[in-house]
């Protein structure tokens, strides 16, 4: 399929007391997307997922910038684009759905207003299909009654229905990328589960791509084709979700693969000794060196490449070379 | 069987609802908790799970005696705690302590953490101010952490630090009962995985018992011995941890199961089975109050509530169906 996102060296950092800190929250980050195709990029908090969304929508917030690296989207680039040209590509083809519906939806508006506001604008819909657009909107995120609820206002409903809502939202423009960082944090299980059909859902109807930005691995298991694991601003290790799941080669991918409880398995978890490292103060080398088990003298002196390991399978680590590249290609295709 | 360490009986705890700004008419309760049953002995771990709106931290408020019981009882080591005064009630606060999920906001920014450590001992004991500062250093050393560390303030550290301070100011005054409310919820992966370890480790030195209340399904089985599944106020199943998750038995727990997220994208995904969301717990669906959201239900269901009895050994449910 035809590819549709190429973030290639991107370097997105936070600088502070006239430049004088810089904070590199991305550093050198590199993935594709094919059209209606799902990434899920997976780290602990602040190892950068968000930062990295925040730079393909062009939301940096003011002390951010991106100094290195482009973004292609559909055969444009993004890091050039003033920000009135990016308004015409948010909302219309990529668009993005965060973690708090409550504070995604204006609570003054009503749903009705705020479902067909990327429509009225972008493809300027207007009167009677307008209104057919939203029901269809929120059917398709099943919304019980839709003529009814798009009359409420967003107080009046719950979690669950507020992050349909969004989601709703995020579709009116007819995008082909949606980002959703975290989009269901704040949802119960059933809820969530529910949710995740109707992101599937869409996603086979309308071909949409998704980027997931998540810390939970089964949400990755359940919703992604492709994996990005990061730490410290960069992707360490990325390939298909089965691959990483089955014989992740990075270290740190491996550690939290095993520190993931599995449901009837009273098995010890394995737990990664000490914590993420401050951005501000990075280890030398390899940044996840001090906390890893197979760390060896290179790796506080030498910081590794991106190597590919198998199909579509990249990881960063030194531990990649022991193994020859051929035998990692044929253990990545059994 | 040994003695239960805590033992709720027919627990109730309901919240009036008013109207009106002058004349506050009562307008209906909120059964929060109603009808709760269940034991905790020593050493053992039992999970709590449900979703939001069940009476999970209503219980957990109950058993910390932060409300008062519209009826039930709860005992611990056999007596009525309601009827506990001076020194016995003292010694129930101190024995039966509590992690709260955010630690964050759980630890004062103004204290230092041997302050936040040294306050539950400096109310239940009279320790001398050399002895007060071993035992901090004796708690803080027990969580993994340096005992030189009691001189800083909460903020010098990270989230996981943090929670395992809160689990060191619960262990310091000879536990045997810690309420873990969501405890590791807000951590992350890789420092959950830490906390939970550490946990066990600390109940296998110290032979404290663990209320473990928590909605993620694959943390909650992985680190009770039983597991206790409550809907609207109720526990709706009860059984051996490894038990519950290889024969869930009621349809609330089998729908919680199909909607945990899988461990390996190789697993089998079935499509949940239910639809809607958790009832208000203002006005309950009448017998069992699950039935509008049940795959199973039948025409008794709507009427007659069941009662949870035994459907395997060790392993009760209430559900018509068995």
């Amino acid at each position: 399929m035809a590819e549709l996102l190429r973030v290639s060296g991107l370097q997105t950092h936070y600088t502070s007391f006239g430049g004088s800190r810089v904070i590199k929250a991305v550093d050198g980050v590199s993935f594709t997307l094919r059209e209606g195709e799902t990434i899920g990029l997976v780290g602990e908090s602040g190892c950068g997922k968000t930062t990295t969304c925040l730079s393909v929508v062009g939301l940096l917030p003011s002390a951010a910038r991106i100094v290195g690296g482009n973004i292609e989207f559909d055969g444009e680039e993004l890091t050039t684009k003033r920000p009135r040209e990016m308004r015409h590509i948010r909302g219309r083809r990529i668009a993005m759905i965060l973690q708090d519906p409550m504070a995604s939806l204006n609570p003054l508006f009503s749903i009705y207003l705020q479902v067909a506001e990327p429509a009225f604008y972008h493809q300027r819909v207007r009167g009677r299909s307008l209104r057919q657009r939203v029901r269809d909107l929120l059917q398709a995120v099943r919304i019980p009654s839709p003529e009814v609820r798009m009359r409420e206002y967003p107080h009046q409903m719950s979690g669950g229905m507020r992050q349909r809502v969004v989601g709703a939202i995020a579709m009116a423009g007819g995008p082909k990328l949606i980002i959703a960082d975290e989009p269901t944090t704040n949802l119960d299980v059933t809820i969530q589960a529910q949710y995740l059909e109707v992101l599937k859902d869409i996603q086979r109807e309308s071909g949409v791509a998704l980027i997931f930005v998540t810390h939970n691995l089964g949400i990755v298991a359940k919703m992604c084709d492709r994996m990005a694991v990061m730490y410290a601003g960069k992707i360490v290790e990325q390939g298909t979700v089965r691959d990483l799941f089955r014989s992740a080669r990075h270290p740190y991918t491996q550690a939290l693969l095993g520190s993931m409880p599995k449901l009837g398995s009273k098995e010890p978890l394995f737990a990664i000794p000490g914590q993420p490292p401050n951005l501000a103060r990075l280890p030398s080398g390899c940044a996840f060196h001090p906390r890893c088990r197979h760390a060896m003298p290179r790796c506080v002196e030498e910081e590794p490449a991106d190597r590919l390991v198998g199909v579509e399978w990249k990881a960063r680590c030194w531990l990649t070379d022991q193994k020859p590249a051929k035998e990692a290609y044929a253990g990545a295709t059994a | 069987m040994p003695a239960p360490l805590l033992e709720l009986s027919d627990l109730q705890k309901y919240f009036p609802v008013k109207t009106g700004s002058l004349l506050r008419r009562k307008v209906g309760w909120v059964k929060a908790v109603d009808g709760v049953d269940l034991a905790i002995f020593p050493g053992e771990t039992l999970g709590l799970i449900g979703e939001s709106g069940c009476g999970k931290t209503t219980t957990s408020k109950l058993i910390l005696l932060q409300e008062a019981p519209t009826a039930g009882t709860i005992r611990f080591d056999g007596e009525d705690v309601s009827r506990l005064q001076g020194p016995d009630l003292m010694r129930y606060r101190r024995e039966v302590q509590v992690v709260f999920q955010d630690p964050y906001s759980s630890l004062s920014p103004r204290m230092r953490i041997g302050d936040i450590i040294a306050e539950p001992l400096e109310i239940h004991t009279d320790l001398s101010r050399e002895a007060l500062a071993e035992r901090v250093a004796e708690v803080l050393e027990l969580v993994g952490l340096q005992p030189d560390l009691a001189r800083l303030f909460p903020h010098e550290f990270s989230g996981g630090q943090r929670q395992r301070i809160a689990i060191a100011r619960a262990l310091a005054t000879n536990t045997r009962l810690i309420v873990l409310d969501e405890a590791v919820s807000a951590l992350d992966m890789s420092i959950r995985a830490q906390i939970m370890n550490q946990l066990e480790e600390l109940q296998q030195t110290l032979g404290v018992s663990y209320l473990f209340i928590g909605h993620d399904l694959a943390t909650v089985a992985h680190i009770s011995d039983r597991i206790a599944v409550m809907y609207l106020g109720q526990i709706v199943e009860l059984a051996d941890s490894l038990e519950l998750c290889a024969r869930p038995l009621h349809p609330y727990t089998q729908a919680l199961f199909t909607a945990a997220l899988p461990a390996h994208p190789d697993e089998r995904h079935e499509r949940l089975a239910i639809t809607g969301e958790v009832p208000s717990a203002l006005n309950p669906p009448s017998g069992c109050r699950f039935h509008p959201r049940c795959p199973h239900a039948m025409p008794r269901c709507a009427v007659e509530a069941p009662v949870r009895k035994e459907a395997a050994p060790q392993h009760t449910v209430a559900c018509h169906l068995y």
